[in-house]
């Protein structure tokens, strides 16, 4: 409460301070070690195919990890998301599959399960938000709530079934590609960019980071401090639903539980190695960007080499560790 | 006036609610007062009851452990990997590993400076991969001749073990939290770290003793869990922390530190073991029909309304004293 930061936000990525720099370069040297690295060790690694492998997958992370940023900015944390894909990624097959109700057409079923599955991962994003900013519960405890409660909602929709489908249209938004590049890259990459423009170019952007650098003197400056609050853990919902879908997309099946689990980690990792401080006031997306790049580089890097799944979740909680120990020790000199 | 009145009804709700509840599963089912059900919802618990003790000290320093549930399963796997060895050897393995995973913890978090929730993230998932490493990616089965099972399944006259060691350990925890120095140093830690190191305090070595102690009792709940199950079970525990800080806040234990109890958190678990058990009854009867899938979603409500209802009583408070 008597934490008052006295630093003043940055407005944009443009004024970082050189300390943020070397922050984000920290992330481009251990990338490119991880390339070199691999280039050396790894079998085939120079191939398009394992270049196209590494982009499916590094969506999802990219997707949730820009709303988590958002979040972070303004000094929260959303520990939810990885149940809220799950939720999403449990509801849109069920409408699709005409379970919910019989849908005749099924473009027109893929588009109110897209818009439908979204939508309720970003409502119960709008929920968290609720929480965090109408009863100013911590929000590590407001999302843990359906942090646990969520994959639970998820998997009492199905009663815990695995949902297989082979729909076209839909899976199209993870196996599809465009110009030989995969469809969930260009989501990717308008989320993004409608991100950076936001942050950079919008009131909204400024106030995100006015909130998260000193709380107590954005309210004072009459800024709306409750509906940042509320529109940055629903975007993070949103979010996480279009990151839901896209698993499944990849995979035309829907397990309720393993959708997007662990993914919180993820997300907060490529924030923190992508140079954004976890205590609010920064919103480095590109970097973010190359944050969520070096996450599942080490991911491809360990499975590539034969390292079991069990002890790859050892070296990435190792990893996640350091990274974020780095950065908070080059912030504090 | 209300708002004194509101506190102190919430600082008594848990066991206000608890009376409540068992008076009300007495009138509706036959058993449910019966010595066999009494018994085996104490023995159920306790492996609760013991993250949560845990936590309550975490959280009393303003700090969080959400690596508890995975600590108990790894520990679980360990325990019942040296379950043939004997009662002591299963003992001590299991709550060795939890300790050094706590010292893991407490190490990230005063040295390393690590907020507390990415610290004990962190060791959720490498307790997670070590668990399934060790066990194999499946269950393990432990030594039924040397005696290991009974700190699951045994009794000492009509009580079940495991309850009595959390009875042992509660009392213990009380003791240290309102008659020793190290007790209030925890709180006061929690009240303001920076106040309570003028006050000639450490609050990192509090910081540190208390993910210790978190992380040693989820150690000994693992053994517990692998002794009671027969089994060491590396993908267990999830959901555990969200339980324990439900028990821990229920129990009036306030999320910001500096202020709480130990008795109020075994009430806290003791309810929400309580209406898990009135639930089960519900099933039997045929009233509803709950999968296990809606354990985790009835323990989010429940950590819901606690914690609602917390935040308007402070913010209530706050109004008046302002």
């Amino acid at each position: 409460m008597t934490k008052a930061s006295s630093t003043l936000a940055p407005t944009g990525g443009r004024t970082a301070s050189g300390l943020a720099w070397c922050s984000r370069y920290g992330a481009l040297a251990a990338f490119g070690v991880l390339l070199a690295l691999n280039i050396a060790a790894t079998p085939y690694f120079l191939s398009l195919q394992t270049l196209n492998i590494n982009l499916t997958q590094v969506c999802t992370i990219i997707i949730v990890a820009v709303g988590m940023n958002l979040v972070i900015a303004t000094g929260g944390i959303d520990l939810s998301v990885g149940s809220l894909m799950a939720i999403s990624g449990v509801l849109a097959p069920m409408i699709f599959l005409g379970q919910v109700v019989p849908v005749g057409n099924t473009a027109l079923a893929v588009t109110l399960a897209i818009v439908a599955a979204i939508g309720v991962a970003g409502l119960l994003g709008l929920f968290n938000g609720w929480l965090v900013s109408r009863f100013g519960i911590q929000p590590i405890v407001a999302t843990l709530i359906l942090f646990i409660a969520g994959r639970g909602i998820a998997q009492v929709l199905v009663d815990g079934n695995l949902q297989t489908f082979s729909v076209p249209q839909f899976a199209w938004l993870g196996q599809g590609a465009l110009l030989g590049i995969p469809t969930q890259v260009f989501v990717m990459a308008a989320i993004v960019a409608a991100a950076l423009w936001t942050m950079r170019r919008t009131r909204f952007g400024r106030y995100v980071l006015a909130v998260g650098g000193n709380e107590r003197a954005a309210s004072m400056a009459a800024l709306p401090v409750r509906r940042i609050k509320l529109a940055v853990y629903a975007i993070s919902g949103l979010c996480a639903g279009v990151a839901g879908l896209v698993v499944i997309a990849i995979n035309s099946a829907s397990d309720a539980n393993q959708i997007g689990l662990g993914t919180e980690l993820d997300a907060i990792a490529a924030v923190a190695v992508g140079g954004s401080s976890l205590g609010g006031g920064q919103a480095h997306l590109l970097g973010t960007v190359l944050g969520a790049l070096t996450i599942q580089l080490i991911r491809y890097t360990l499975l590539a080499n034969g390292v079991p799944d069990a002890a790859a979740l050892v070296v990435k909680a190792g990893v996640i560790a350091l990274a974020v120990w780095l950065q908070q020790a080059q912030r504090r000199k | 006036m209300e708002v004194t009145r509101l506190e102190r009804l919430f600082k008594h709700g848990a066991t206000i609610a608890l009376v409540v509840l068992i008076a009300f599963g007495a009138i509706r089912y036959d058993n449910f007062l019966s010595l066999y059900n009494v018994m085996s919802v104490c023995r159920t618990n306790a492996m609760f009851a013991l993250v949560s003790l845990g936590m309550c000290f975490v959280i009393m320093t303003g700090g969080i452990d959400l690596s508890v549930g995975a600590v108990a399963a790894l520990a679980s796997v360990a325990a019942a990997k040296a379950s043939p060895l004997g009662v002591t050897a299963g003992l001590a393995t299991g709550i060795a590993v939890g300790f050094a995973a706590g010292v893991v913890n407490g190490l990230l978090v005063t040295r390393a400076r690590l907020l507390p929730f990415i610290t004990t993230l962190v060791t959720m998932l490498a307790a997670n991969g070590c668990a399934l490493l060790l066990a194999g990616n499946q269950s393990v089965a432990v030594s039924y001749t040397s005696g290991f099972t009974d700190i699951g399944q045994g009794d000492l006259g009509i009580f079940p073990i495991p309850a009595l060691i959390v009875v042992a350990l509660y009392v213990l925890g009380s003791l240290i939290l309102h008659r020793t120095s190290a007790g209030r140093s925890v709180l006061a830690t929690g009240g303001g770290e920076e106040a309570s190191r003028l006050m000639g305090l450490r609050p990192d070595a509090t910081k540190f003793a208390v993910y210790a102690a978190s992380g040693a009792l989820a150690g000994l709940a693992g053994v517990l869990l692998a002794a009671g199950s027969g089994a060491g079970q590396p993908t267990e525990g999830v959901g555990w922390e969200l339980f324990a800080i439900a028990s821990v806040v229920i129990g009036g234990t306030l999320l910001t530190g500096g202020a709480g109890s130990v008795l109020a958190t075994l009430a806290g678990g003791l309810l929400m073991g309580t209406l898990f058990t009135v639930l089960n009854f519900e099933n039997g009867l045929g009233v509803i029909s709950l999968s296990a899938y809606w354990q985790s979603v009835i323990r989010g409500l429940m950590l819901l309304a606690v914690v609602v209802l917390q935040a308007t009583v402070m913010q209530r408070g706050h109004r008046h004293a302002t």
